[in-house]
């Protein structure tokens, strides 16, 4: 059933009880064509273009969880793009694109709200690294603005612009902004499931079966099931999947956190971001302050972060804002991100055949789901990854041809 | 995990300590003679395990000496700490 302004009238003659599930739950199937693990935004997306773009007709999500349970449901939802190389300008900016028609795309209200992200630079370096990635921006298409101290002062009027943590100026993308990541993970399930794609839930894979070194089958907790193509998408298991497949990853697997505050009336109209200080904030629809920061330096796969952390990242909040000092915060949470050396994601071929990878997300996977399950849909279908995703192979690592985004300090999500 | 066993000045509080990543990793002693792919993956390539995990970690604001952390990476919990160049300790199955 189609949302729509015609069916919402008609639904409220049945007092709104009458409305279709949104997807459903059907049994795993012996054989699929494709089969994606992991059902996340990028998974769920993936399975999407893959019905939609190229008439795949027999595709099989399978997610350990709940869908958008994992890390699609426990990011900070900043939207961006303005990253230093090319390689990713193009990655970011191909999602940035597709979230512009998203929600009338999947004909699911995702909310994306681009209401600008403010980098902020709290000295001469701060500036010089703005500077030299804002013309970068400006070179590779993205907009970009970049904002002297007294322009970033009557935008945010409530920020501490000479305070302990100095604010010299800001790189202003007016494109970034926001989205609501639950809706991502259920407007593509749905999109995904009116074109034929089989949604199975609490499905986790426990092995991967490979004949004369192509996948053939998945062991899962719902019984064997048959393949021809296999996409890996499972973000924090990222290592885990690949080593029943007898591989390994340049991957470190390490706790994240976010957390969010008690809903006040609206104050912040933007996203900010400090690298240099480690904080980023931004203010939801319902009015909750929304803050993350860095990761913690140790692997962990217990969804739990230390809480030092969270310390580390709260007290340059209450230096910039003074304001927010007396909000209390209701809930932290943690999530598992696999973190690469360069800090850019790994999409393509694996050592097995038709058996493909999308990992690597590390800390900010979710401004590009939609970019990059386009472009690893396109990647399963043809067994080759197309000129966007080709920098990122794993095969980087071998070569030297790194997309330093670490090094570039675009890199605190 | 929140206390670490140093095992130069005892318990103390996990803020003061580093992690360096994982442990037991040796240089090849050939590096012009081997293979981009073989360098590849001792620069990059790491078992990242779900479970028992062997790591280095600094006593950066104490004795500031590198020693080796068995730890579970499931539970965080810290199975023995020992000094650089021990022996790598067994992992038991109960």
């Amino acid at each position: 059933m189609k949302y729509s302004l015609y069916n919402l009238v008609k639904n409220s003659f049945s007092y709104h009880e009458n409305w279709e599930k949104a997807w459903s739950s059907p049994d795993l199937k012996p054989e699929y064509d494709v089969v994606i693990v992991g059902g996340g935004g990028h998974g769920l997306g993936t399975a999407y273009y893959l019905a939609k773009e190229f008439g795949v007709k027999n595709i099989a999500v399978l997610e350990k969880g709940w869908i958008g349970g994992g890390n699609t449901g426990r990011n900070t939802t900043i939207i961006r793009s303005n990253y230093l190389w090319d390689e990713s300008a193009a990655l970011y900016n191909h999602a940035v694109n597709l979230w512009e028609g998203l929600s009338s795309e999947l004909n699911f209200n995702v909310m994306f709200s681009q209401r600008g992200l403010f980098h902020l630079a709290h000295s001469v370096h701060d500036m010089q690294e703005i500077t030299r990635r804002g013309y970068s921006n400006y070179l590779n298409g993205i907009d970009a603005e970049i904002l002297n101290q007294d322009q970033v002062a009557k935008k945010i009027p409530h920020m501490n612009v000479n305070g302990r943590y100095p604010v010299l100026g800001a790189l202003l993308q007016r494109r970034a902004g926001t989205a609501r990541h639950d809706a991502v993970a259920w407007g593509y399930a749905r999109a995904a499931e009116n074109l034929g794609v089989d949604i199975i839930q609490n499905c986790e894979v426990k092995g991967i079966d490979i004949s004369n070194g192509k996948v053939v089958g998945l062991q899962t907790t719902k019984g064997a099931v048959k393949v021809d193509k296999v996409g890996l998408v499972p973000a924090g298991h990222s290592s885990v999947l690949a080593n029943m497949a007898g591989f390994s990853l340049p991957i470190n697997s390490v706790p994240l956190q976010a957390l969010v505050s008690e809903p006040v009336k609206p104050i912040l109209d933007c996203v900010i971001m400090s690298n240099s200080v480690h904080v980023y904030v931004s203010q939801s629809d319902k009015g909750e302050l929304v803050v993350g920061a860095g990761s913690d330096a140790y692997n962990s796969y217990s969804q739990r972060g230390s809480f030092d952390m969270i310390e580390h990242m709260m007290a340059p909040l209450v230096e910039l804002f003074p304001i927010f000092s007396r909000l209390k915060m209701l809930r932290s949470w943690g999530g598992i991100v696999d973190v690469t050396p360069d800090r850019s994601p790994i999409i393509g071929k694996t050592p097995v055949k038709d058996l493909f990878i999308n990992c690597g997300w590390g800390t900010g996977g979710f401004k590009a789901t939609p970019g990059s399950a386009h472009v690893f849909a396109e990647t399963v279908f043809r067994g080759e990854p197309n000129d966007i995703a080709a920098p990122f192979s794993l095969e980087r690592h071998f070569s030297g041809a790194l997309v330093d985004e670490a090094a570039a300090a675009a890199v605190a999500h | 995990m929140f206390i670490i066993n140093c095992p130069y000045c005892g318990e103390r509080d996990q803020t003061e300590f580093t992690c360096h990543g994982e442990a037991h990793i040796a240089r090849p002693d050939n590096p012009s003679e081997i293979s981009d792919e073989e360098w590849g993956r001792y620069l990059f390539f790491r078992e990242n395990p779900k479970g028992t995990h062997f790591e280095r970690w600094t006593h950066d604001h104490g004795c500031r000496r590198w020693f080796n952390v068995m730890r579970d990476t499931v539970t965080d919990q810290i199975i023995k700490t020992y000094k650089m160049g021990e022996a790598k300790p067994e992992i038991s199955n109960e």
